[in-house]
């Protein structure tokens, strides 16, 4: 079973170290404008990282032309092949959550590929709001967490 | 270019001409950037004896070599200028989002020069750089200002903007980026406010390079080892803000009260970070790239004082709170967050308002004059009086001068408690000693953060050392603002420091700009940095005789609390301190000390 990223955005503390990471490792530099993963900040300090879901069935792939975009079946990861994709901006277009991007310095679509299994924006988060993790137990955590409550309930009732 | 992006933005208010140059790298590397670099450009540029508020000023905004990047809590920039409160060099950190975009447009440094003649702000979008008509924002509140800014900008873009303290030239206006985050002590927004700029606002999509990525990398991965690790920056900031202090500081008996009459607050649990972790902070905020996210988004829900913003920090917490007598910590959060609103240094304002009380108290000031009783304790008149100070009415006008000018006018300048004309801040310097010193010594007037020995004195960090204690003092005192100033000037914010020291930061520093600087070339770095600054006040006027606390520091003992009885012992310490300063009697740098520093 594959790894996915996991976004808490409860946890976030919108420094960016994210895009920093992202940009850092694909262009080289530090540049938010440029990362693969984007955090947007909302009133009152709340803060959501987002990046490429890696859909199952991905709009960006149904509407590539010319083939560049396929579903790595092994690693679950949506991938832009630089060799096919011919600049047209159609994927950009399709994603309905804005997250594949064109690259004005490559002339070509570019988005999330998990860093190839170890992604940096998971390392670099200090508050780990974005972890990468088993995709059959990602959810796990937040469960327990939940049924904590319950649990608790359940003592408080029974004592 | 590494590290530094390499151009300088110069925009000249009185022509509305706007150019490039390219950074000196020579000089660069000699200064490292924002404070340090931007004050030797403002000694170069301007005669430091000008008038702070005439267009002969120049206003800096500086970022450093690791503002941008992932160096840990790489946020911040300088503003840096002639500072009108105290009529010396004014360098104001700040942190937040503005600094690391100013690098992404492609600019290292923002100069701005003369004056405009109708309110106009700046507006950068990579190299298109705009001035534009701001008189429809002249007068709006920071955040109103922000959201109209973005609205007619881009709503990507950062702001940094002042105020109606900054335009009413209140003296000790700040700059205020991001809504909440503050170029806030000296004065710096009033001076943007005499040259009739209300904003920069700025996008960049460009990016930051370091000179050897991989040990960039390691070097910050081991920095942030170190900073989620220590108990100060992973535990006690993030979980308390900065008021973790309140108690700490009335423990250890330093916690100034009324007006620095005592070093001990009664119900000073009632303001603490404790409290307010439980009933008014919301949750964190991180500026750029920080893993400490000491940042708190703060409300008050209900009654007289119910607002939502960010903060108190832990010095305005102090300034309005114990050394005003007020332990009312809602009526404290709406005066804090009036100060983000009004763009003013909240710790003046606070101790400005002290500094009244007591008047008040002696019969100077009468209530009629003030439009309430100003007793100790009152919590509608923090409030109040800061709104009448930002807009400079009735005594208000009177307090936007700070509290030397205040209480000069009364006849009474002792009972003002500040260094250069600028108010202490939260520590009690007869219960610490160090700090005296530090404050004593501040190139910008009294001021905690150009030395922080609180961080020994009281915390034990790096190692503990007795507050009460002289002997050893100025020479920790040096290395302490030797590697702050070195440290303010490479971008990244100083509470790392409860974390980390010089080897990491010059490791960083080194492997992103390509310049090699080992542990001695940065503190020396810093040296010359302090040097600087104290050539520009010795040309600006300024003496030794500006080397001294308030005379109830000296005079009078701590009335009560833990420390009851003592005085500050910073008279005894000042000839030891120019002595490891390399200074002569007059506290003036030897010739041999500017050769080594190679400022001669």
């Amino acid at each position: 079973m594959s790894n996915i990223l996991l976004i808490s955005p409860d946890r976030c503390r919108g420094c960016g170290s994210c895009e920093l990471a992202c940009s850092f490792k694909h262009e080289g530099e530090f540049r938010p404008a440029a990362a693969r993963i984007s955090v947007l900040r909302f009133k009152a300090g709340i803060s959501v990282p987002l990046t490429c879901l890696q859909c199952d069935e991905p709009y960006c792939m149904a509407v590539c032309k010319t083939g560049a975009i396929v579903k790595n079946e092994v690693s679950g990861v949506v991938e832009v092949d630089g060799d096919k994709c011919i600049g047209c901006r159609m994927c950009v277009m399709a994603c309905p959550f804005g997250n594949i991007n064109y690259s004005i310095a490559t002339k070509q679509a570019v988005k999330c590929d998990y860093c190839g299994g170890e992604p940096e924006c998971a390392l670099w988060c200090p508050e780990q709001a974005i972890e990468y993790v088993p995709q059959d137990t990602a959810t796990l955590g937040r469960k327990k967490d939940y049924s904590a409550r319950f649990a608790r309930l359940v003592e408080e009732v029974g004592s | 270019m590494y590290g530094w992006v390499g151009k300088i933005l110069r925009v000249d208010l009185t022509s509305g001409k706007v150019s490039t140059e390219p950074l000196n790298t020579s000089l660069a590397r000699k200064f490292i950037g924002a404070r340090g670099l931007a004050e030797k450009i403002l000694r170069d540029e301007i005669a430091p004896d000008i008038d702070p508020l005439s267009a002969e000023n120049k206003l800096i905004f500086a970022t450093g070599p690791l503002t941008g990047t992932l160096a840990t809590s790489g946020s911040r920039y300088n503003v840096v200028t002639k500072g009108p409160l105290t009529g010396t060099v004014a360098a104001s950190n700040s942190g937040g989002f503005f600094g690391p975009e100013l690098k992404y447009a492609g600019y290292d440094l923002v100069i701005i020069e003369g004056k405009a003649n109708k309110p106009m702000y700046l507006w950068i979008y990579n190299d298109k750089v705009k001035l534009r008509c701001a008189e429809h924002l002249w007068g709006k509140l920071t955040d109103e200002a922000t959201d109209l800014l973005l609205e007619e900008t881009d709503p990507e873009a950062k702001v940094s903007c002042i105020g109606p303290g900054g335009e009413n030239l209140v003296l000790f206006a700040g700059i205020i980026n991001d809504k909440h985050r503050a170029a806030g002590r000296t004065g710096v927004g009033a001076v943007m406010g005499s040259k009739k700029l209300k904003a920069i606002v700025v996008r960049g999509t460009g990016g930051v390079k370091v000179a050897d990525k991989d040990a960039f990398r390691e070097a910050v991965l081991d920095a942030r080892a170190k900073l989620k690790a220590h108990p100060v920056t992973s535990g006690g900031l993030p979980t308390y803000g900065t008021n973790v202090l309140i108690n700490i500081l009335n423990e250890a008996g330093s916690l100034p009260t009324y007006n620095f009459r005592t070093g001990y607050f009664e119900t000073a649990d009632k303001i603490s970070g404790e409290t307010m972790a439980d009933t008014k902070y919301v949750r964190n905020k991180a500026c750029t790239a920080c893993t400490i996210a000491c940042g708190q988004v703060s409300a008050v829900k209900s009654g007289p004082y119910a607002v939502a913003g960010e903060g108190p920090e832990y010095e305005a917490t102090w300034a309005y709170g114990s050394q005003c007598g007020v332990d009312d910590v809602d009526a404290i959060i709406k005066a804090n967050n009036l100060c983000d609103q009004l763009g003013i240094d909240p710790i003046t304002m606070g101790s400005t308002i002290a500094c009244a009380m007591e008047l008040f108290e002696e019969g100077l000031i009468d209530r009629e004059a003030a439009g309430l009783a100003l007793n100790f304790g009152n919590a509608e008149a923090i409030v109040k009086l800061t709104e009448d100070a930002g807009y400079k009415r009735g005594l208000g006008a009177e307090l936007a001068e700070g509290s030397y000018r205040l209480a000069e006018r009364y006849g009474r300048p002792e009972l003002s408690m500040s260094v250069k004309k600028q108010e202490m801040p939260a520590y009690d310097p007869r219960g610490i000693q160090g700090i005296g010193l530090e404050y004593a010594t501040s190139n910008r007037g009294a001021c905690h953060v150009r030395g922080y020995l609180i961080s020994p004195e009281i915390l034990g960090i790096p190692e503990k050392l007795d507050p009460d204690s002289i002997d050893e003092k100025p020479g920790w005192l040096k290395t302490f603002q030797d590697l702050t100033a070195a440290l303010d000037s490479t971008g990244i914010c100083l509470f790392t420091t409860f974390a980390i020291g010089a080897p990491e930061i010059a490791a960083m520093l080194s492997a992103a700009t390509g310049v090699e600087y080992t542990v001695d070339d940065f503190m020396q770095a810093g040296d010359r940095i302090w040097n600087l600054e104290r050539l520009f006040n010795l040309e600006a006027g300024l003496t030794a005789a500006d080397d001294k606390l308030p005379p109830r520091m000296i005079e009078e003992p701590i009335a009560t609390g833990p420390n009851k009885g003592k005085v500050s012992k910073v008279p005894e310490m000042m000839s030891k301190y120019y002595q490891v300063r390399g200074w002569d009697d007059d506290g003036v740098p030897t010739g041999e000390k500017l050769a080594e520093l190679g400022l001669a």
